[in-house]
């Protein structure tokens, strides 16, 4: 019989994205136990929500979370206009949404990416990441960053969206539309995907539901909760999608979730672009929010998050609680793991999609043999790349 | 009757000194205020006979001379049961809820950590979120927590 031991991983750790402690207990490959230690990225955020202004707090609780940044403005937003009673105008909410769906299709396919590294198969990160930068063109485009939108403002959005802008959109969300039927085919019948996922950090739609998961977590335990469809805001109410679930409780069926998701989220845009209606973007919005309180909920890519708002009567909040959906998910995943092996634990953790940070914008080049360097935007460095490859016979064109 | 207003009756009508404490504040969203010595009684019976199966989060607020304490929860419906109740400043201490709801407990460690409460019952296990050496007796979400203390108790 072999004897128990512990294997520490993290803070920091090269399978890891990001800085969290899990002491891993063994008998021989098997894990029995799984302790977990978080926290290392609290940076008091709650805390200075209260110090500053709800105008102040729409930006920093955006800094929240690097990838899904428009999901807590949103949230934050929504909680204020709810206790100041305003009425945002629909052009605005159509705006919010669009924005949502398509930060989770950057989200996911960022996901997908991830999973496949953890796997071992990193030509579908590669592929994954290419498409991904549609994506991020598209929100650069629209709100003028790949992240940190600042699209929202209290009482509606900060940047209308021209009718010129439809058309290339549209371009762009077929390409990403057909990319991702293919993906779907990879992860539903490239054998390597279906038997490293398949049975990999299980759980059951009564444990999942006991311990509190959210999001594709749940969703792929056959639990049907989204908030867009059962606590609907922005404009969700108004656009048709299916609630996408599955039953095999395990990693494959988190991933079959997320890659079909796109496919919603599609449907979605389209709906949005076509239906959008004209009018004003914001209303004014008072500087001092009345007295009162109110929980917000959104559907992010990873689940559901929660913002609860006290207002006091002045231009700060009295307190502001966010609960995300990584800190809902990651009792679960102590669940996932026990009875897998030591090898399972990158693929599960990575498996409920834990938030990590991206915010490229420029590069520097440099010259080792010239001793200088020069800064050139992703436009320039695509282009370069590509003509790169071409001087070599390589032709993405094609 | 909306299903918002049928849950505020079956919660009057089991728990008669409930009656002015229960408001829907909008579509799906409840609030009710509980005194420390029926709270778990009323826990119980949302998640037994009102289906509230599912617990988003526990939200600490100070309130100057008590600690406020929010339990929210959810049916699946996107109905949003949020059930507050409160416990002394100078002696703030209540019973886990993990043998209710087994999530809770991080959510708890939450409270001990960045508002000093004592949760009775929570099972061991490593703190959250604050690090290792965070100076004790220090509680940053407490009305009175100035981050200059902080720094004076840590150049000692």
């Amino acid at each position: 019989m072999a004897e128990e031991f512990r294997v520490p991983i993290g803070p920091q750790h090269p399978a890891l994205k990001e800085p969290a402690s899990f002491s891993i207990a063994l008998k021989g490959e098997k894990i029995i136990g799984v302790d977990v230690r978080l926290g290392y990225n609290h940076r008091g955020i709650e805390k200075a929500c209260e110090e500053r202004t709800y105008i102040q707090d729409v930006y920093l609780v955006e800094r929240i979370c690097g990838i899904c940044s428009h999901a807590h403005s949103t949230c934050f937003v929504q909680a204020v206009e709810e206790i100041a009673g305003i009425e945002v105008p629909k052009r605005a909410l159509y705006i919010r949404s669009l924005i949502a769906e398509l930060e989770r299709i950057h989200s996911h396919l960022l996901w997908l990416g991830v999973a496949a590294h953890e796997i071992g198969f990193d030509t579908l990160l590669m592929f994954t990441w290419r498409d991904r930068e549609i994506v991020m063109d598209v929100l650069a485009e629209l709100t003028g960053n790949r992240v940190n939108y600042g699209i929202n403002a209290i009482g509606g959005v900060r940047r209308d969206m021209g009718k010129d802008k439809i058309p290339e959109i549209l371009k762009r969300i077929n390409v990403l539309e057909e990319r991702t039927k293919y993906y779907i085919e990879v992860a539903t019948q490239e054998t390597t995907v279906v038997n490293r996922l398949s049975g990999v950090g299980k759980v059951k739609k009564d444990d999942a539901l006991k311990l509190g998961a959210v999001g594709p977590t749940a969703r792929a335990s056959g639990i049907a909760r989204d908030v867009r469809k059962y606590d609907p805001y922005a404009a969700y109410n108004e656009l048709s999608f299916d609630l996408i679930t599955d039953d095999h409780n395990d990693v494959y069926g988190r991933t079959i979730v997320r890659v079909k998701e796109l496919i919603e989220s599609y449907k979605m845009i389209r709906q949005i672009l076509k239906d959008m209606p004209d009018g004003p973007i914001a209303v004014k919005a008072p500087r001092k929010i009345p007295a009162g309180e109110a929980v917000s909920r959104y559907e992010a890519p990873r689940g559901e998050l929660m913002h609860y708002v006290k207002a006091n009567g002045t231009d700060k909040p009295e307190r502001v609680k966010v609960r995300t959906p990584t800190l809902a998910n990651i009792q679960a995943v102590k669940h996932m793991l026990r009875e897998m092996y030591l090898a399972d634990v990158p693929i599960v953790v990575a498996a409920i999609d834990p938030c990590f940070s991206c915010t490229d914008r420029l590069i520097e080049l440099k010259d080792i043999d010239k001793k200088d360097s020069s800064v050139i935007d992703w436009q320039r460095l695509r282009q370069y790349s590509i003509e790169w490859y071409r001087d070599r016979g390589i032709d993405f064109k094609k | 009757m909306s299903a918002e207003e049928d849950i505020k009756q079956k919660l009057a009508g089991r728990f008669p000194f409930l009656q002015d404490k229960i408001t829907v504040k909008r579509d799906r969203r409840i609030f009710l205020d509980v005194g420390i010595d029926n709270f778990k009684e009323v826990l119980q019976f949302a998640l037994k006979e009102l289906n509230f199966t599912f617990l988003c989060t526990v939200t600490g607020l100070d309130d100057r001379d008590r600690f406020s304490l929010m339990y929210q929860l959810d049916q699946g419906s996107g109905i949003m049961l949020n059930i507050r109740t409160s416990i002394l400043r100078d002696d703030p201490v209540v019973d886990s809820i993990t043998p209710i709801f087994p999530n809770a407990d991080i959510y708890e460690r939450e409270l001990v950590d960045l508002f000093g409460i004592k949760v009775k019952g929570l099972p061991k296990g490593e703190r959250y979120p604050l690090p290792d050496d965070w100076p004790a007796g220090q509680y940053p979400l407490r009305k009175d927590f100035k981050i200059e203390d902080l720094d004076k108790k840590e150049n000692i």
